[in-house]
């Protein structure tokens, strides 16, 4: 059972098993979204939890002080996906029946003043994180390491847990697009939500039959594009950033069969059994070709779906054609990923002469 | 008693010394504050040194200068060469694991093989070399000023390597 989990705990078949379960979350969001779920769920994973625990492997990644911060992340999340679920669940089905969400009944409508109502509150709110923090300074010490060394690094070489789906990102990215681009399109594309979506329904009430292209694409990308990422590189990755299971000890030569190709060796070599190109634009031709198709060419294809006229219609040509853009970008992560594990393709644009890789 | 009062002149003298005081005193701050964003030691590597005759390197990855100058000096097929040891990636600093005989970077899993050439992991290139020359006293100096990089078909550059 634990060689098992080992395995299926390996990125490449994790990552369409945590999509799926997030799509079935989504599509059935109304079992999901209810309090009897919630309790079926709690009384299956706290002996799950506690078997896991049992394991000295897994205990040992999971009290590593680096990692304490993520545990209680992973609790928090899962509670805070389910709850607005449940919130959403349970008004749409109250606007199905014609009436208005809970938000909105009078009892919810009351107004209090600031003072006294939401200063205390805060005051609690401070006192409380103090003392947690307090607390938790005095329980864990701070891992520090020996001092800053140009000719050596850590392995494996972590980078703070909330940078870690970026150091996953990494991975598959050249620098460039994963370290630049990447978060400046996160960055950018989050500021622009409130321009982009011209949605006036879930104003004020949780819902999700109102919203479920909105709510469904950045759930997506959180959880599992970001989460999800986290979660493999703070307890998944040991050294070397070589996949290690949950209950697999850290073998410093674990042996990974991995050798990457590019897209261009892949045309000249395998396919055209040829010598490589000495023009570097002839020999990446294929792969910016794609890239074009994948940019410039989808946009226009989405513009045939029924999705993409719908989204048209509502949100105007600039707002659409933003909104694409963001989502095929969001898009490039997992297929170069899913490219990587089936293919072991390293880059569809190399041009390591002019520091491009795409 | 009449109430002393400042006349024109001497109130523009205390503005003047209260204003030189007030500069002197910033300048001063702003100046510790700059010596402070300096570090007190420097542990950059030289960027040239030598390392020894070639007679002193058996085939294979020499480890010796890789803690003090961030190079690996490698034999291989009649060449004697000085591998960088930043990763071409992310720069960090890849690990040479002697049994599976490649460099390993441990922060997104680049590997190289011993010639330094890419082959898994998201590094898009090879590992640089560094220029390599004999002091007439048998010695190789090794300059990290100046790289060479095989995607440019560098590594055939004689300066780039030294035959043994």
């Amino acid at each position: 059972m634990k060689h098992f989990i080992n395995i299926i705990a390996d990125p490449i078949f994790s990552f369409p098993i945590f999509s799926l379960l997030f799509f079935a979350m989504i599509k059935w969001y109304r079992v999901v979204g209810t309090k009897k779920f919630a309790w079926i769920f709690l009384a299956i994973s706290v002996p799950v939890t506690v078997w896991f625990l049992a394991d000295p492997q897994f205990i040992k990644i999971i009290l590593w002080p680096d990692n304490i911060p993520i545990n209680i992340l992973v609790i928090l999340i899962v509670f805070l996906t389910w709850f607005p679920l449940y919130k959403a669940a349970e008004n749409d089905k109250r606007l199905e029946q014609g009436l208005e969400p809970v938000e909105a009944l009078p009892e919810n409508r009351e107004k209090v003043w600031a003072w006294p109502n939401l200063v205390y509150t805060e005051l609690f709110a401070i006192i409380a994180g103090t003392i947690f923090l307090v607390v938790w300074a005095i329980i864990f010490k701070a891992p520090l390491e020996e001092p800053a060394n140009p000719t050596w690094a850590p392995n494996p070489a972590k980078a703070p847990w909330y940078f870690l789906g970026l150091q996953e990102m990494l991975v598959y990215f050249d620098p460039w697009m994963a370290g630049v681009v990447l978060p400046g399109l996160i960055v950018v594309g989050l500021i622009a939500i409130p321009y982009l979506d011209t949605n006036p329904k879930g104003n004020g009430y949780y819902c999700f039959q109102d919203r479920k292209f909105a709510i469904t694409g950045f759930l997506y990308g959180w959880l599992v594009l970001w989460i999800y990422l986290i979660i493999v590189g703070t307890f998944l990755r040991g050294p070397n950033w070589t996949f290690y299971g949950p209950f697999e000890y850290w073998d410093f030569h674990k042996v990974v069969a991995e050798y990457n190709v590019n897209l261009s060796e892949f045309l000249w070599l395998k396919w055209l059994n040829t010598s490589m190109p000495k023009n570097i634009f002839v020999r990446e031709a294929l792969g910016i070709a794609l890239t074009f198709a994948y940019l410039i060419g989808l946009p226009f294809i989405s513009l045939k779906t029924k999705f993409g006229k719908d989204l048209l219609e509502k949100v105007g040509t600039m707002r659409y054609y933003i909104v694409i853009f963001l989502v095929i970008s969001m898009g490039s992560l997992p297929i170069k990923m899913v490219l990587r594990w089936l293919f072991s393709l390293k880059y569809i644009v190399a041009l390591p002469e002019i520091e491009l890789n795409l | 008693m009449a109430k002393q009062q400042l006349n024109r002149r001497e109130f523009f003298s205390f503005l003047t010394v209260g204003w030189v005081a007030f500069t002197a005193a910033t300048a001063g701050l702003l100046s510790l504050a700059f010596r402070f964003s300096y570090p007190n030691v420097n542990f950059e590597p030289e960027m040239e040194f030598l390392a020894g005759g070639p007679s002193e390197f058996e085939a294979g990855v020499d480890e010796r200068y890789k803690n003090g100058f961030g190079v690996w000096m490698v034999k291989q097929d009649g060449k004697l060469f000085a591998l960088s040891n930043i990763c071409t990636h992310l720069g960090c600093i890849p690990s040479w694991m002697p049994a599976e005989k490649k460099f390993k970077c441990p922060c997104h899993g680049s590997g190289y093989y011993m010639s330094g050439i890419n082959f898994e992991g998201p590094a898009p290139r090879p590992l640089e070399r560094y220029k390599v020359s004999l002091t007439p006293e048998g010695k190789i100096r090794v300059d990290k000023t100046k790289v060479y990089r095989y995607e440019k078909g560098e590594w055939n550059n004689p300066n780039s390597f030294i035959s043994v």
